[in-house]
């Protein structure tokens, strides 16, 4: 959208059509012309894997809305309909299902990588919020997707989640459960509920494809960010997306549907619960409710504060955190490459963020270390699973309003080479290059 | 549409100029930047490996849309029920049963002897949709006529007995059809259509 | 920092290494969520013939596995997602590799087990409810007209649908043989609750019920089924014995197969899918490589 287009028409259809509407042109510009860094390494191919997950999720999800009941008696039967009688239903909804989980492994690494190498820093402020804005209609998207096929999981993850919002009561009187009963249509989860997140786990994939379409133009105005943070300075910084990246992502692409493919067809409810296969049952509960592996995180900071509405806003603020990131950390140096301390706390984040996951899964009680016992029902005392996740959560909040605000002032920095091209360069610098490489289309 | 340039970073478009689309002599770097112009330009030097890569990819690309596209197709409970058995014994001679049949209605007629001899008495009759009545009954099995109860015009339900040959009269558009249920009067252009069907005993009927 | 020091190979498999590791945390997440702190006894090792990528279920022993759900567990548990004509689909206990194209509903050996079952249905000529034949088409005959009924001919208590029963607990078939070979009388100080059984492998907390040291309370929890399963309860037709091991063993493997019908269908697709993977894989590896070939980065 932004500099000089080298697209030229070659038929007169082209032309014809370029005059009228340059879909041709942008397709070239953004996808085949682009400009890229050369030395992107695998971490940046996971926006293209996400683009994959986003149309497997939608071609899938369509497909399953085909034979889906929506209504609280029929539901969890046409679930199985489709695992049954439907044509090749059960791969479809296990590639629905499992890519759910793909779908988020890749946005987690994704967002790692815009961590670690700093792209949310200016001149991509916007593009960062746009991702943010990615991954919360992601999680509605998910949340309400699991609520569908109506198990004691499905339907307990609703009870819970739409309960928090009444913790709002304790702010003004009456209005959380206001908001609780216009979220559920009724008293309660109830069929009023499941129709309305069967016509809303439709509509979101759709808003987040056109949020994605903002997130690459907002990407492509400064180009993208490279493994060492520093800016494009020439053209040989750079190579255009097609061929390069094209076939690049493809291949990594592939890996990541190697993975896929494994979970689908080889361990397709492991990332399941066998609870969630027991149609809904509002009068019993399940012993152990939680929530899908990707949430699990959020669900630990959820409990790990002893309020309820503090606990809320805790789960909140723990996905404001990103939101806020890039007025957070002060750092001049993009890449944590040559920011040695930073990179070493940003290691234990992701190390805090997976124990999180793991305290999430855990009920709140479990002992993590054992010290001593009880006098009295004899049963193991210790270090705690809420402890732990006390523990994690206050370093998981003191990671972006203390250590990356501080960091950036008081860290000493690795000297940052001065263009892309500088680290691949021989000794002797750029004089050397010229005469040295052959076009790669040349045989040998 | 104004062109935004963020101030202070460097444009990264790079001008045709800069990319070396002119003569390259004494500028091998740009040269290695243009390998995909040159490489696009002569199809004759396309490696071998990118064609074989993209043919599998397209193989890939057919494996996966067949299951999408076949899922639509009848599921096996639908395939289940594409037929039923039917008792007819208590089907009195001069009365249809109605059965519904993938969906649609079926006439299960049991023919009175009058209307046996109507309908072969017309035979060679003139009539938009020619047939004789031993054409659309079973051999043995005459005085049973089974269609399917859809007019051949747009799709309405006959009503049964009524119109000038007994057989059966669609009110939607006038149609008439005979005790064969053959056209005789009418816009629809065909016969009532004959399901599959086979006796399976001698008061069991197997349709579809 | 990585990709300077190592080759493209190597930040490949680094790439690969991450992905491991973190789809590693994923299950182990997912699959420590799933097995959540119970005080049952862990299931025991049995293997069954459709275990692993590779796995099939043995027909005769789905026949057997049929016959004891037939003969035992259909008096109170209904399995109201199968239909008569699931049983004769590719794969099931009743396919005929001889006709294997025979659409499932015209299946001979279908229709005859549906016709030795009857069905509520209503009465066209008079509206009223009626017991007609099944068909291969219709689901498997329920024991109860409702919950309501199970539940009062049962005590309370509700026998499980168990069409997906596999798949509903944790360890599948194994728990099931566990548990229904694994009944044992009550321990001393172990006070029983009236209609109820002690099972070291079912689910539950019993601590009330306990009146020993509380950090000694006994596996396993109660549950409202007698022991159903054994020696001789069921003739098998094909002159296995009928120990109660096997007839466990049958049932769970036909539980399992009914949870999951399509289970080696899909493994086998899954090992074709693969195997295309890692060829396209290669070549757009290759393909990868020979671009970039000259790109100093």
């Amino acid at each position: 959208m932004s500099g000089h287009s080298n697209y030229e028409p070659k038929t007169g259809f082209e032309r014809w059509l370029d005059v009228r509407l340059p879909i041709v042109r942008m397709a070239y510009d953004t996808a085949i012309d682009f400009p890229t860094p050369k030395n992107l390494n695998y971490w940046w191919t996971f926006g293209g894997i996400l683009a994959v997950c986003l149309v497997i999720q939608i071609i899938t999800g369509v497909v399953l809305a085909m034979h889906y009941v929506a209504n609280a008696g029929l539901a969890f039967n046409s679930v199985e309909h489709i695992m049954r009688d439907v044509n090749h239903g059960w791969m479809i909804r296990y590639i629905h299902a499992n890519g759910a989980s793909m779908f988020f492994l890749a946005v987690y690494v994704h967002i790692a990588r815009g961590l670690y190498y700093g792209s949310y820093k200016a001149p991509r402020e916007i593009l960062w919020l746009l991702g943010c804005v990615i991954y919360l209609l992601m999680m509605a998207t998910a949340f309400m997707g699991y609520v569908l096929p109506w198990g004691q999981m499905s339907y307990y993850g609703a009870v819970v989640i739409t309960n928090l919002f009444s913790a709002f009561d304790n702010v003004i009187p009456g209005v959380g459960t206001a908001i609780t009963t216009w979220l559920w249509g009724g008293f309660a989860v109830d069929n009023a509920t499941l129709n309305r997140f069967f016509s809303l786990h439709y509509l979101l994939p759709f808003m987040i494809a056109g949020v994605v379409g903002l997130h690459i133009w907002a990407l492509h105005v400064p180009g993208n960010n490279n493994p060492v943070g520093v800016d494009v300075k020439s053209k040989q910084d750079t190579v255009p997306f097609h061929p390069y990246y094209t076939v690049k992502d493809g291949f990594a692409i592939l890996v990541f549907m190697i993975l896929f493919a494994w979970f689908v067809f080889f361990a397709p409810e492991a990332l399941g619960h066998a609870d969630n296969q027991v149609p809904a049952n509002p009068l019993a509960t399940p012993s152990h409710i939680v929530p899908e592996w990707y949430f699990l995180p959020f669900y630990a900071i959820l409990r790990a504060v002893p309020d309820k509405l503090l606990g809320v806003l805790g789960m909140f603020g723990s996905i404001a955190m990103l939101f806020i990131l890039p007025w957070l950390d002060t750092s001049k140096v993009r890449s944590m490459r040559y920011r040695p301390m930073a990179r070493w706390f940003f290691f234990l984040f992701i190390a805090a963020t997976i124990g999180l996951g793991w305290c999430g899964g855990k009920l709140p009680d479990d002992v993590v270390i054992p010290i001593g016992h009880d006098a009295v029902t004899g049963e193991a005392t210790g270090f705690t699973v809420v402890m732990m996740s006390r523990v994690l959560a206050i370093y998981y909040f003191a990671y972006f309003l203390v250590v990356l605000p501080a960091l950036g002032l008081l860290e000493k920095t690795l000297p940052v080479p001065e263009t892309i091209s500088t680290p691949v360069l021989p000794k002797g610098g750029a004089a050397m290059l010229s005469g040295a490489t052959a076009s790669p289309e040349k045989k040998g | 549409m104004r062109r935004l340039r963020p101030t202070g970073w460097n444009n990264t478009r790079l001008r045709a100029a800069d990319r070396g689309a002119g003569p390259t002599k004494g500028n091998d770097v740009a040269e290695t930047v243009n390998a995909h112009e040159t490489q696009g330009a002569d199809p004759n030097r396309r490696d071998f490996i990118h064609i074989a890569a993209l043919a599998t990819g397209a193989v890939g690309a057919a494996a996966v849309a067949w299951p999408l596209i076949d899922s639509m197709n009848p599921s096996g409970d639908t395939l289940a029920l594409a037929s039923i058995e039917q008792d007819i014994s208590k089907v009195v001679e001069g009365q249809q049963l109605v059965v519904k049949w993938r969906g649609k209605p079926v006439f299960v007629r049991h023919r009175t002897a009058a209307e046996i001899a109507a309908s072969v008495k017309d035979d060679h009759a003139e009539m938009r949709d020619p047939a004789t009545d031993a054409s659309r009954t079973k051999p043995g099995k005459q005085e049973w006529l089974i269609v399917i109860g859809v007019c051949t015009h747009l799709g309405c339900v006959p009503n049964f007995g009524t119109g000038d040959y007994g057989g059966w009269f669609c009110p939607c558009h006038g149609s008439v059809y005979d005790t064969a249920g053959r056209i005789r009067k009418g816009p629809a252009p065909r016969n009532l259509d004959l399901p599959t069907y086979e006796f399976t005993g001698p008061t069991k009927v197997k349709i579809g | 920092m990585i990709s300077s020091t190592m080759g493209r190979s190597g930040v490949t498999g680094l790439r690969v290494l991450a992905l491991a590791v973190l789809a590693f945390a994923a299950a182990n997440l997912g699959g420590g969520v799933a097995q959540a702190k119970t005080n049952a006894k862990e299931p025991q090792e049995v293997s069954f013939t459709f275990e692993g990528p590779f796995g099939r279920f043995d027909q005769a022993e789905l026949q057997r596995g049929f016959k004891v759900y037939a003969e035992v567990c259909s008096a109170c548990h209904s399995m109201n997602l199968l239909s008569y004509r699931d049983l004769a689909q590719p794969g099931g206990p009743f396919w005929d590799p001889k006709h294997p194209n025979l659409a499932p509903a015209e299946s001979p050996y279908a229709k005859a087990i549906a016709a030795q079952y009857k069905v509520p249905d209503i009465d066209p000529d008079t509206g009223d409810v009626i017991q007609r034949t099944a068909t291969a088409a219709d689901h498997f005959k329920a024991p109860f007209a409702n919950e309501y009924a199970a539940r009062a001919a049962n005590g309370g208590a509700l026998p499980p649908d168990l069409s997906v029963i596999a798949r509903a607990r944790e360890g599948g078939p194994a728990y099931i043989y566990s548990l229904l070979l694994g009944y044992e009388d009550a321990p001393a100080n172990l006070t029983v609750p009236d209609g109820k059984y002690y099972n070291p492998y079912m689910a539950g907390d019993m601590s009330s019920y306990w009146k020993g040291p509380k950090d000694k309370v006994p596996e396993g929890g109660f549950i409202s089924m007698a022991r159903q399963i054994v020696d001789d309860r069921v003739q098998f037709d094909d002159k296995t014995p009928s120990t109660s091991a096997n007839e466990a063993h049958a049932v769970a493997t036909f539980l399992a197969w009914a949870a999951d019908p399509h289970q080696v269908e899909r493994k086998q697709t899954g090992i074709a899918v693969m195997l295309f993977l890692f060829v396209f894989t290669l070549l757009t590896y290759l393909s990868y490589r020979r671009i970039w070939r000259n790109i100093a980065h």
